[in-house]
This record gives structure tokens, C-alpha cells and sequence, in this order.
């Protein structure tokens, strides 16, 4: 059937700010269904909050709004542009829930819209648990045994037909928040009260734990014809009990055999059949018992999702494209395979020749109170994918992959402490490195089945790491020279690298690479292509292998790599990607041949239609001087992939490779402090005063100097890894003897803390001789919390122009010194008329997607013009934003998910994405920004305030703006007394340490709406920390800044009635 | 790795090295790849695999070891196999021994550790080749070429008669895992070529009770068995030299006695009817391809193995095409106009692929039925 004419306007829903199960596959989704349904003609509109996003770029939709995704924005957005149809399955479970609300509000009846891709029965089938398991059991379908609860009543009911362990997971949440396992009644008690509160429609599923069952996902597409088919079989390697965001995967399936398989798909067909999938892709999860064979469907998707992006990624089938086409009219057998360059239709299964491994990527460290064991809720923050010919290869690739120090199974285990109880530990509850234990434990000479009945890892795998670990063992003692070429050649075949080859023959990875290379052991690279090799392709989608016969065929083009940004992190996400697909598109408009290296399969750099030529490898020193070495490209780009290309600069540089761009001289010139420091005195700017020491007398040394509190962290660290604000003598100590390393290789710095400066993100594009401001960023929050985790305004929302100008010349000195070609970031700190510089990124930020969206010029396209020689274009860039518009950018933090830990900000980065908020006003702005952050402004009630001492001076100003827009205080008693002092009225309430009732009370029973709750110092804070947990949970609107209350009372003053819809189109 | 030195041998002088498992021998085939993610177990069992060396894409093969249940036939086929990677410890709970062994059990020769992409990029260009797979303590490498010109290759070869059991049998099993049958009595010659064990499965769980008999049973002999319906099985080598199974067809299908073909079987029925067949470049081997049904349009995922097929031009006004490859648009099902008698070129038994086509079967139970009434 072709295409639907009956609809001639489509409206996308994004799925909003990377959040712990959301990260950018749904960018990559959401930016391949707009091209397409644009390339058919329709007119698309755009919804997503999330300016980071390739998708939200003006050029992908017709329309784009950077709004709120909540259902009474999306109406104001219906209303106007007034589509056809949503396609509510692109956007995750954020994207199918605001559809299903936008349909149970009665929106899209109002305004004649249709949902298509999936019907509104068909999500509520499928998403409804009681109406899924009810659905499963109609059609003859084993789901686990389990029972639904509305109430604590319910639950223990549920619970005393199942028995322990058993899973509980809240209906509608997303990836399994507010879910766990429960061995015991107290368990049992707690997850279910989270879980009820979290889900939306107050339900839980409680299932029978399937604890050590085998896992599998199938990715099926379907169309109107009702063909269907599968695009990719995935196997967890950790068995059930683990969620399967955080479980390690490989594709295709391999315990499997085919008249178990074909079980699975035939299931799959019937579960969309029955579900009402009409057309689009899903996702289907199995669980098979490992010794009897029986199946149970534990659940399934109906929209695209992490596992489709996989599949896509691991197969070459654009599984979103092919959707967003169905979902329009088309059938399979009417769309073409792009990457046979349309021989073969759509309609087909792919068949791979090699083995896909995804490991998840956490940041426990980021989250020390957080509970780090592995359960039914997802936690990981990012994954990486790698294709090997073997699954060996494969594994070690990925390990390779994810930027932790590993090459390899390194050891993990602490030799001076009771081993055997840590492995029994850590295999028995699973944690981030349970593959490093359990490589630990094969070295200790556990056996296999010992591990497969800890773990309930499949044999087979516990067969292949067994034999890499032989494998190690076997080298022990020898030296390079030792080993003939025959055996290097098997070890690089099995996925050894370099650098492991290296500490396992006590030697150095160039040593090893030179052998390497004089005996001729080269990668050869392979091309992903659906098909295992069985038609022709030219679609450049390589991967690196051992096995000889190399496919790359590199051009005489001249052309230029990027480098990517490897996993998803906490601080280094999504913006690092539209960084490096924009770096693409502007060398393929310049006539370059763009190559991309990365390894996330969840971006839109990873699509094999983005650059000319995609290299899906790990970005280390081996693999991209591989590529290199075979490319030989012009330059290589390492400005937009975040830290991790730039960890790579100095090797490459070394080896004679031309870094495009700005030198990299000027990237240790702002890293290295001595350096830098000098850089700042030759400026005659100024710098926080500060120091780096390398041993505690020498820290209390320094500290009588530089006045507490002051910042410590340790040198050359991401996103303020292990930063902290230490007010006194004693809390320098304990940080210095408890949380982090000190010594000469391992310095530590110390900044001078500046008390209530306000913070400022600059961005500077430069071509060599030109330098302009892309854009000046205020920050909300202080100085002292973490850029990344602190709000901020474009243009700044409260500063003379005088210091902007200012601050626009100090950040041009900067750039001009240190000649930059390409962008450049610095943060600076105002108090009062005194500028500080806080520290320079000769790179682009995580800022520049937020600006370039607000400006309407693409600032990485223009620097990478700049990097290939081409004059800076004629842009006013900053200079050109809308008088009349304000930006604000807002983090999106994590702490739903680690109900352990204190919501509060600090200098360590801990938000995990961004969103964007439009207004006439800062505060129309602002509020748009917490809406889209799932922050729950409420505009009247009572407000809890509690200000550290030095605060206190800020509430004069404060309390009369919050008593005019007509709320309520309450305060603990010194707080209460200040605001009683100032003449206002106000409720006193017990701290937490005073006994009950006390604040915590009053917020668990929503009789506060609002919480103001600054502190500092260790004590206070470990002390109040319940109250922002509570508030947390409670989803009350909670600021631990008092900056942020300012914005919050600016925010009180706009009302949604006069809230502007502008689409990005219209604005520049 | 446990093994020999082994290596394949191909007509245009590429040599892969590798390291052998099974039994030391050597053995003469055309060598063709198989691009199936699953199902090695049926696949080295399939009768049609006879005088092949099949090439596994799928780079680890032997993971899940050999079961009971699975097999096609009662022993291995194929002349040869040649994969990336072999498990050599198989887990999975049917398990009852390793690939390697049942290679052993069955005098069969494999090969490990090849460059599968290399070699399936090469019979892509070239088209399927004649081979040697051998340990090299069998054939030296260098006598390998003159060993080679020994064998002509598939075409014009009948294979089927060598694969085609020698007595008749009955068969009354149903399908894994719950092995069903039908109630219904019908009784079905089915005549064997080289017949998979799924495919009289489906037939005893859809169509009625099943007579397997020899290909080169003479009409009389078939008559006798009264049959409701005749099954073409399908089978290894060229359709042509089966004169015998030819002719057989074309009084059948004068008799108006339903007929359902499967690939060999529906080569020889298209044939009976005054078809011609040509020998593909590579062939048709996997459980991936689309084959759309002219008629509802409908696109099926199906499992095939074939390098042989029916020429277009051939084929006379009274036969309709079915079915079509969607991958190169290939015939892949045909229907006598006049007569009771239809037949596919892939797999709807699957064993190893999708089930999409299984209801064929029960396209043959109704038109026995029709013909019945």
C-alpha cells in the first residue's frame, strides 16, 4: 500500500532531556523519522525540550518547538499548527505517555488529530500492566505469575501467593524506576511504598523472580499488511534479575537453537498481533528457563527504544526510518534497504556475520551513597556498543570502549583483602564490574560451574572468558620477543589489545604495535551490511578484525576524522555528539570526506548515513591510529568529542598526525595550572587564588593563605569528579584521608571558593584572525555548583553591560593568546566589578548546542569550517540573538533513581541531560524550564524556607516577592527568626534533630508546596539532607540555592495563560 | 583449539587454511554459504545439502551442541563444513553431544578459524564453485587442484536417487516441542528425494497419515498405495536426469491426484509440466529471504536452499506463478490451472527459519479435501 494522502502534517514527540533510561537513541530515532517523513513531504512538527538534540536542529522539521513536553504545552503547539496526526512512538516512554495524556484529555479528539504508530488501546495493552498480563494469558502466552496492587493491602495480598524473591515494578515509569527485588518483608515494604508513589497511576506489578532465567529481546517491525519480521535477536549475559538497560548484551543470540528461537519469534508476531501494533517497530522481552526450556514474555514496547536503536546500530536496518514510513502508509516490500543501495527490500530479516556486544556504563562514583548492586531498575548512564568477528573480540572491544582504564579483563580484585568473600559477593549481587570479578575468580581457579551457579551466566560465555583468561595466563613470564607472529596474530583475533598485550608481556603498547606492524598483523576492516556479505554494498559501515581480508577500500578524497565522544556520562553526553554530526555535515558541505570513529550506539554519529564513512571502534591510541594509518586523512578533529578525543591528542600529535584546529600546545596551556596560571598574569587577568599541593602539610599549608572554604579536587578530572566544598580544617583533612588519593603523581588542587559570585559560561569561535562571542551564559545557581548541574540564562538575566563587555574582551585576550582555531569555552565568576577567570577549554562545551540553537547559526559548523582554512563567515553569531526572547537552560539530575543520595548541588557535576526553556521574560523562560524538567512549580501555598547563615542577608529581599505572590512561610527556628525580625509572619517548624512533628513530617504529609533549603558544611548537610530527599520523592519544588529561589520568585510572575509558543523556524 | 591441519580447496585456486574437526578425510563438492543465524543441526542434516560444502556465515556454529530432536535426517549430509568458529563445549539444556563429535559419528569433515566473509565475497563474485574440504594429512594441499578435476560439478548430476531411501516407510510423528498430529485420514505418498523429517512432521500434524517411498517407485507401486494426495519431496543436485520422477509426475497430475512440491519436488513438478530449470549463480541459502505471494501481496520471511530454479520463459499458459523473491525476483511458487497441483521453491517446513509458510500445508489438506468432494 503506498502512502497515506489522507494526512499531509505530522507532530513528533522528542522524548525531552537525557535521563537515566532515555539517552540519545531517541535523538537518533526521532532525527531519522523526521528526515524521513519530511523527505516523503509531509510537514513535520517538532516537539522536544532538549536542545542538545540533532533532531531539534531547525533544518530536521518544519516546525520546531523546544517546549515542555507536557500535555497542555503540546495543546497550546496542537492548536496552532494544527497536524494531521502524532507520531507518539519516536519519543520513548516519555513520548507515548504525553500522547496517551494528550488522547485521555481529550486534545486530540478536540482538534481532529490521529495517533498513528500506535493506537491509543494498543499502548494502554501494552504499557497497562494488569491489561498486558491479561492480554498475554487471552492468547495462550506465559507471563510470570504476579498480581497487580493499588495499595499496600494489595501487595502484601499479592506477595503471600508469590513468596520471595519476587520483582516489583511500577506501571508507566521509566526504565523501571522505583523497581527492585525484594528477599524479605522489609524489603518488600519499601520498594512497594516507592514504587506506588512513583508510578502514575499508583500500580504496581509484583512478579515471581526469575532470577538466573535466560534473557532475551527481539526487535520486530510490522506493517499494514501484517507482515512482519525481526530485525535482530539480543542476548543478555546477565541473566534475569538484572534490568536490561544495565545488563551486557550481545547480538545476535547464541544458546539458542533454531527450534527454540523460532518459539520466540513466533510469540513476537502473535504478542504485536494481539497487542495492536498495526504498524512500527517494538520490543519484545523474553525470559527462558535454563534448564526446562519454558518461555514467559515479561514485556514489551510498543514504539522504537534503546534495544531498536541497538538492533539498528548492530544490523545496518534503520529500524525508526523504517517505522516512521510504515506508520505512514508504506509497507515493507515498498521500501528499499538502503545499504545494498536498495537491491534488496526492506522486507527481509538481516542476518549478521559477526557478534555485537553492549556493556552499560554507570557513574556510581558520582553517587558514593547510592546502592551499586544491579537490580530490576536501570541505573547506567550510557553504553557502548562493538563489533568483533567473535564474540570474544567482540567483548574485548567493548571493554576497550568504555574509556574506564580497561584494555582488556584488568584485575579488580584488592589483593590485600578477603578475596574469596569479595568475589563471592560481587558474583552473587552484581554489580558495574561483575565481569572483572568474575575474571578475577577464573584467575583464582573458580570453576565454571561454581560461577554459573553465583552469576547464572550462560556456560558458553563462561567458556569463552575462560579461554581468554587461559590465554592471559598463558603469556605469563614471556617477553614479546618470545612469541611468534602465528600466536600474536590469534591473540589480536581474539580481541587483545595492544596496551594488554603489553601489560602482560611487561612491556609498552608501542612495543608491542611495532612487532605488530613489522610481522604485518594488521586490522582488517569489515563492513556491516544486513546481508552477511550476500550482496554487494557501498555503504561504508566498518568495524575492525583479525581475520585478513580488509574491505575498507579508502578513497583518494581528501578527508578529514572526527573524532567521537565514546559512552554517554555524566558530563560528557549528548552535546559532545551534536558537536561531532555537525563537524560532519559541515566537512561533507565543504567537499571533504567525512569520517566518523565512535562507539555509542545510541547517537546520531553512529547513524552509517551520517558521515561518508563510519568506523563503529573503540576510541583508543590503537584502534584510531589504525584507521589513520589506512585512511590517511588530512587532519583529524578532536575539539567536539568532549575528553575523549582530547586524551588522545598528545599520541596522535606524536606520531605525526595533523590535529586541526587550534594547536594542542594551548590545551595544556589551560589544563596544566602552572601553565595557566602564567597564561592569566600575561593577560593581567585575574584567577580565584589557588594552588596544587601533593601532600596534607602542604594542603594546610596552603589553606591558611588562600581562606576557607575552599574547593579541593583532584587534577585533570571530568566534570568535578570528586570536587568538593570544604569549609573548615577538619573537612580538608578527612577529604584528603578519605576521599581521594593525594601523592606527586596524584596532586590535589585547592581554589580559593568564591562566596556568591555569579557564574558565566562564554563560548569564542575564532578562525585564527577573527574572533567573535558565540554567546555569554549566566548562570542561576552560584559559583561553587558545578556548571553542568547549574541553570542558566541567555542572555544574562542581571549584570551591567559594562562587566559583559568586559567579560566578552577578557574571553577574546584569552583566545587571541592562545590562537584558537575553532571554539573555545571559558567560565568565569563575578562578584560584584571583579572577574575571574575559573578556567578555559581550548574545545567545544556542552553550552555550544544550547547557544547555537538560541542564536540559529550552528557554531560547530563554522569552527570547523574555520579548522579547514575557511574564513569565519560574516555571522554577528551572540550579537544576533532576539532582543526579545529569553533562553534558559536547566539540568536534569538523576536522584530518582538513587533514592539513597542527597538531591543537593554541589562541584561535582551529577545531571545527566538538559532542557530549554523560550519565554518574552527570564521568568516565562525559567518556568518553561522547570515544566520541562519535570520540576513542579506550583504557584500558591506554603513555603519552606531554611537559609544557611550566610543567606540570611538575601531573604530581606527575598520573603516580601514570596508573601506577594501569596504563599505561606515555615521555617526552623533560626530561619524563623530571621524572617520574624524582617515583619513577616511565619509558621515554625522542628528540625529533624528536634523531634516530631519536624519539617520531614509536614513534607511526607504535603503540607509544604515549596522548599527552600540552602546549607553548607559537612554537618548541616548530612544533617538536613532528609528534607531534600523527602521533598524529592514527594516531588515537591525544591531549590538548594538561594540564587535559585530568586529565579523560582521570577518565575511566580508569568502565568501559562501568556505563555508564548515560537517555533525555532520563526525566531531566527 | 583441538584439531587438524585442513583446508578448502576452490576451482579458482584460492586456498583457506584452517584447523580441521570431525574425521581426517577429504571430500569433492560444489562449496555454497549459508547465511541462517540459526539451525547448523538441521542444516548438516538436510538430504538436499548432498555433494555440498556448506559455508556457515554465522561465525560461531556448535554452541548449542546436537540434540535428539533436531535432526533431519538420520545422519549428516553435507559433504563438508566451513565456519569461523567452533564451540567445542556446547551448552544448552537438549544437548546431547558436541558438533565435533557428531562430525565423528557421522565420518564427516569440518574446517575452523576461516575467513567465512573472505570466501562468501568470493562465491558471491563467482558464483557457487567446485571445492575440496580436507585435512592435509588426507590430501596434500598440492594435489589438491588435480583431485578437483575429477568433479564436474552439480549440474546435470541426479543426486536424488542416491539420497532416496530404499524401502518404504510410514510416519506418524507430529512437531517439536508437542508433537501433534491430525485426526484426519488422508493418505499421503510421499516420495523422497531426499526428504527432511520437518516436512513429513508437518504433514502428519496438517494433512493425514504419510507413506514415504523411494523416488524411483514406478507409478504402479504409487497407484497401489492409494494416495489422497502425492508430497514431492525436496532433494540435492540438478531436477533434469530425474526422467524417472518426471515422468511419474505427469500421470499423476493427468489423474488429477493433488500434488504438492517442495523445492527439488516443486523443480520436478514444474518440470512435469513443461518447465525448464537453469542452475543459479550462487543459490539460494538462508532463512532470510522475502518471498511475496502474488496474489495478497502478503511478504513472507523463508527459509531456502536451492541452486536451482525455474526459468521464467519456460513456463506454459496453464501454470501460474505464486510466489516471487523479493531479493531477485526469482520464481518461487507455481499452481497448475486445471489440476490439483501447486508447489514452492523455498522452505515453509522451515527446520532451520520462520514458520510464515506452514499454512501451505494446509493449502495441500483443503485441496484434497476439494478433490475429494
Amino acid at each position: 500500500m503506498p502512502k497515506r494522502t489522507d494526512i499531509q502534517s505530522i507532530m513528533i514527540i522528542g522524548a525531552g532531556p537525557i535521563i537515566i533510561g532515555q539517552a540519545c537513541e531517541f535523538d537518533y530515532s526521532g532525527a531519522q523519522a523526521c528526515k524521513a517523513l519530511k523527505k516523503e513531504g509531509f510537514r513535520v512538527i517538532l516537539v522536544n525540550s532538549n536542545p542538545a538534540t540533532i533532531m531539534t536542529d531547525p533544518t530536521l522539521a518544519d516546525k520546531t518547538y523546544i517546549e515542555p513536553i507536557e500535555w497542555q504545552s503540546i495543546e497550546k503547539i496542537i492548536e496552532k499548527e494544527r497536524p494531521d496526526a502524532i507520531l507518539p512512538t519516536m519519543g520513548g516512554q516519555t513520548g507515548l505517555n504525553t500522547a496517551l495524556t494528550l488522547a485521555k484529555e481529550g486534545v486530540l479528539e478536540k482538534y481532529g488529530v490521529e495517533l498513528i504508530g500506535a493506537s491509543r488501546e494498543a499502548i494502554d495493552k501494552a504499557e497497562d500492566r494488569e491489561l498486558f498480563d491479561k492480554t498475554m494469558k487471552s492468547i495462550g502466552i506465559d507471563t510470570p505469575t504476579s498480581g497487580i496492587a493499588h495499595s499496600m493491602d494489595d501487595a502484601f495480598a499479592v506477595q503471600k501467593e508469590i513468596g520471595f524473591p519476587c520483582i516489583i515494578r511500577p506501571s508507566f515509569t521509566l526504565g523501571g524506576t522505583g523497581g527492585g527485588v525484594a528477599y524479605n518483608i522489609q524489603e518488600f515494604e519499601e520498594i512497594c511504598k516507592k514504587g506506588l508513589d512513583l508510578s502514575p497511576t499508583n500500580e504496581l506489578l509484583i512478579d515471581e523472580s526469575l532470577i538466573g532465567w535466560k534473557e532475551f529481546e527481539l526487535e520486530v517491525v510490522r506493517d499494514r499488511n501484517d507482515n512482519c519480521i525481526i530485525i535482530c535477536s539480543i542476548e543478555n549475559i546477565d541473566p534475569m534479575g538484572v534490568h536490561t538497560g544495565d545488563s551486557i548484551t550481545i547480538a545476535p543470540a547464541q544458546t539458542l537453537t533454531d527450534k527454540e528461537y523460532q518459539v520466540l519469534r513466533d510469540l513476537s508476531f502473535k504478542i504485536l498481533r494481539e497487542i495492536g501494533v498495526e504498524t512500527g517497530g517494538s520490543n519484545v522481552q523474553f525470559a527462558v528457563n535454563p534448564s526446562t526450556g519454558k518461555v514467559v514474555v515479561i514485556e514489551m514496547n510498543p514504539r522504537v527504544s534503546r534495544s531498536s536503536a541497538l538492533a539498528s546500530k548492530a544490523t545496518g536496518f534503520p529500524i525508526a526510518k523504517v517505522a516512521a514510513l510504515l506508520s505512514v502508509g508504506f509497507t515493507l516490500d515498498e521500501l528499499k534497504n538502503d545499504i545494498t543501495q536498495g537491491l534488496t527490500p526492506a522486507s527481509f530479516e538481516p542476518s549478521i556475520d559477526y557478534v555485537v556486544t553492549k556493556i552499560p556504563k554507570f557513574a556510581f562514583e558520582k553517587f558514593p551513597q547510592a546502592n551499586s548492586r544491579l537490580t530490576t531498575q536501570m541505573k547506567s548512564v550510557g553504553e557502548v556498543m562493538s563489533i568483533g568477528r567473535t564474540f570474544q573480540e567482540s567483548f574485548q572491544k567493548a571493554l576497550q570502549s568504555m574509556e574506564e582504564g580497561l584494555y582488556g579483563f584488568e584485575s579488580i580484585l584488592d589483593s590485600e583483602k578477603n578475596q574469596n568473600e569479595t568475589l563471592q559477593y560481587e558474583l552473587t549481587f552484581p554489580g558495574p564490574s561483575r565481569m572483572l570479578y568474575l575474571a578475577d575468580a577464573m584467575r583464582l581457579g573458580w570453576d565454571d560451574e561454581k560461577l554459573h551457579k553465583l552469576t547464572g551466566i550462560d556456560p558458553w560465555f563462561l567458556f569463552q572468558f575462560r579461554d581468554l583468561i587461559n590465554e592471559e595466563l598463558n603469556l605469563e613470564g614471556l617477553r614479546i620477543d618470545q612469541i611468534e607472529k602465528e600466536k600474536i596474530l590469534a591473540l589480536k583475533q581474539k580481541g587483545f589489545s595492544d596496551r594488554k598485550l603489553a601489560t602482560c608481556l611487561r612491556s609498552e603498547e608501542k612495543e608491542i604495535r611495532k612487532r605488530r606492524i613489522s610481522e604485518n598483523i594488521l586490522p582488517a576492516f569489515k563492513r556491516v551490511d544486513t546481508c552477511a556479505g550476500e550482496f554487494a554494498t557501498e555503504t561504508a559501515y566498518m568495524y575492525s578484525t583479525y581475520d585478513g581480508f580488509c574491505e575498507s577500500n579508502p578513497t583518494e578524497n581528501k578527508k578529514v576524522i572526527v573524532l567521537g565522544s565514546g559512552p554517554n556520562r555524566i558530563g560528557q553526553g549528548i552535546e559532545f555528539d551534536y558537536c561531532c554530526v555537525h563537524a560532519s555535515m559541515a566537512l561533507q558541505e565543504e567537499g571533504y570526506e567525512s569520517i566518523m570513529i565512535n562507539c555509542n550506539p545510541e547517537t546520531v554519529s553512529t547513524d552509517y548515513d551520517t558521515s561518508n564513512r563510519l568506523y563503529f571502534e573503540p576510541i583508543t591510541e590503537e584502534k584510531v591510529l589504525d584507521i589513520i594509518e589506512l585512511e590517511k586523512p588530512v587532519g583529524v578533529i578532536i575539539q567536539f568529542g568532549g575528553q575523549t578525543p582530547l586524551k588522545l591528542a598528545e599520541a596522535l600529535h606524536d606520531k605525526g598526525v595533523k590535529i586541526l584546529g587550534t594547536d594542542i600546545d594551548a590545551i595544556d596551556r589551560s589544563e596544566d595550572r602552572k601553565r595557566f596560571q602564567e597564561l592569566i598574569n600575561l593577560l593581567s587577568l585575574k584567577q580565584p587564588s589557588n594552588t596544587t599541593v601533593i601532600n596534607l602539610d602542604e594542603a594546610l599549608e596552603a589553606s591558611e593563605t588562600i581562606g576557607y572554604p575552599i574547593v579541593v579536587r583532584p587534577s585533570y578530572v571530568l566534570g568535578g569528579r570528586a570536587m568538593e566544598l570544604v569549609h573548615k580544617k577538619e573537612e580538608l583533612v578527612k577529604y584528603l584521608g578519605e576521599a581521594v588519593e593525594i601523592s606527586e603523581d596524584k596532586p590535589i588542587l585547592l581554589d580559593s571558593y568564591l562566596k556568591d559570585a555569579i557564574e558565566l559560561d562564554v563560548d569564542v569561535i575564532s578562525d585564527g584572525k577573527v574572533i567573535k562571542i558565540g554567546g555569554v551564559l549566566q548562570h542561576i545557581e552560584q559559583a561553587g555548583i558545578h556548571s553542568g548541574d547549574s541553570a542558566c540564562s541567555l542572555p544574562p538575566y542581571s549584570l551591567e553591560k559594562e562587566i559583559i563587555n568586559e567579560i566578552k574582551t577578557q574571553a577574546e585576550k584569552i583566545a587571541n593568546e592562545l590562537n584558537i582555531i575553532g571554539l573555545m569555552n571559558v567560565q568565569f565568576a563575578v562578584i560584584e566589578n571583579d572577574i575571574f577567570i575559573i578556567e578555559v577549554n581550548p574545545r567545544a562545551s556542552r553550552t555550544v548546542p544550547f547557544i547555537s540553537k538560541a542564536i540559529g547559526i550552528s557554531l560547530v559548523k563554522d569552527a570547523t569550517k574555520a579548522m579547514i582554512g575557511k574564513s569565519l563567515q560574516d555571522n554577528d553569531y551572540y550579537e544576533s540573538l532576539s532582543p526579545e526572547l529569553s533562553f534558559v537552560k536547566e539540568a536534569v539530575m538523576p536522584f530518582d533513581k538513587f533514592p539513597l543520595v542527597d538531591p543537593i548541588l554541589g562541584p561535582e557535576m551529577k545531571s545527566t541531560g538538559e532542557v530549554m526553556g523560550i519565554g518574552k521574560t527570564f521568568g516565562e523562560a525559567y518556568a518553561k524550564a522547570q515544566l520541562a524538567a519535570k520540576k513542579n512549580i506550583v504557584t500558591s501555598g506554603k513555603v519552606f524556607v531554611s537559609v544557611k547563615e550566610s543567606d540570611k542577608k538575601y531573604l530581606q529581599d527575598l520573603i516580601p516577592k514570596l508573601i506577594d505572590s501569596g504563599f505561606t512561610l515555615i521555617a526552623t527556628t533560626g530561619t524563623a527568626k530571621t524572617v520574624k525580625d524582617l515583619g513577616f509572619n511565619c509558621e515554625i517548624i522542628n528540625k529533624v534533630t528536634e523531634g516530631r512533628p519536624h519539617i520531614v513530617d509536614e513534607l511526607v504529609n504535603k503540607k509544604v508546596d515549596i522548599v527552600i533549603n540552602t546549607t553548607e558544611g559537612r554537618q548541616s548537610i548530612e544533617d538536613s539532607a532528609s528534607i531534600r530527599k523527602t521533598a524529592l520523592q514527594n516531588k515537591i519544588f525544591c531549590t538548594t540555592t538561594i540564587f535559585g529561589a530568586f529565579a523560582f520568585v521570577e518565575a511566580l510572575k508569568t502565568s501559562r495563560e501568556d505563555w508564548s509558543f515560537t517555533a525555532i523556524q520563526e525566531i531566527n | 583449539m583441538s584439531g587438524f591441519p585442513a583446508y578448502l580447496y576452490l576451482e579458482n585456486g584460492e586456498l583457506y587454511s584452517g584447523i580441521g574437526f570431525g574425521i581426517k578425510k577429504h571430500e569433492t563438492a560444489e562449496v555454497v554459504f549459508n547465511t541462517a543465524l540459526s539451525g547448523y543441526q538441521e542444516i548438516i542434516t538436510d538430504p538436499s545439502y548432498a555433494k555440498q560444502i556448506i559455508t556457515f556465515t554465522n561465525p560461531h556454529i556448535g554452541n548449542t551442541g546436537i540434540n535428539e530432536e533436531d535432526n533431519e535426517a538420520s545422519s549428516i549430509y553435507a559433504s563438508g563444513i566451513v565456519i569461523r568458529s567452533l564451540t567445542e563445549t556446547p551448552s544448552s539444556w537438549r544437548s546431547k553431544t558436541s558438533l565435533q563429535d557428531f562430525l565423528i559419528k557421522n565420518n564427516s569433515i569440518g574446517i575452523s578459524g576461516i575467513d567465512t566473509r573472505k570466501l562468501v565475497n568470493t562465491l558471491r563474485e563467482t558464483g557457487s564453485q567446485r571445492a575440496i574440504i580436507a585435512a592435509n594429512d588426507s590430501l596434500d594441499p598440492k594435489d589438491a587442484k588435480k583431485e578437483l578435476e575429477k568433479f564436474s560439478g552439480l549440474g546435470g548430476l541426479d543426486l536424488a536417487k542416491a539420497v532416496s531411501t530404499k524401502d518404504s516407510y510410514t510416519w506418524d510423528e507430529g512437531v517439536w516441542p508437542d508433537f501433534k498430529k491430525t485426526s484426519s485420514d488422508f493418505h499421503i505418498v510421499a516420495i523422497d528425494f531426499g526428504i527432511k523429517e520437518n516436512i513429513l512432521r508437518l504433514l502428519a500434524e496438517h494433512v493425514g497419515k504419510i507413506t514415504v517411498v523411494n523416488a524411483q517407485i514406478s507409478i504402479e507401486e504409487i497407484l497401489n498405495l492409494k494416495p489422497d494426495g502425492i508430497f514431492l519431496s525436496n532433494g540435492p543436485g540438478d531436477p533434469e536426469p530425474c526422467y524417472y520422477a518426471i515422468e511419474n509426475i505427469k500421470i499423476a497430475l493427468d489423474k488429477k491426484i493433488p500434488i504438492f512440491g517442495i523445492c527439488l519436488g516443486h523443480q520436478l513438478l514444474a518440470i512435469a509440466g513443461g518447465c525448464k530449470t537453469y542452475k543459479m549463480k550462487f543459490g539460494h541459502h538462508g532463512a532470510n529471504h522475502p518471498v511475496q505471494d502474488l496474489r495478497s501481496n502478503e511478504v513472507a520471511i523463508t527459509s531456502q536452499n536451492h541452486g536451482f530454479a525455474i526459468e521464467e520463459k519456460s513456463i506454459p499458459k496453464d501454470i501460474t506463478i505464486t510466489h516471487r523473491s523479493l531479493f531477485d525476483k526469482s520464481i518461487q511458487g507455481i499452481q497448475f490451472d486445471n489440476k490439483p497441483a501447486f508447489s514452492f521453491q523455498g522452505h515453509p517446513e522451515a527446520s532451520p527459519g520462520p514458520h510464515e509458510l506452514i499454512s501451505l500445508f494446509n493449502k495441500f489438506k483443503d485441496m484434497i479435501e476439494e478433490n475429494i468432494a
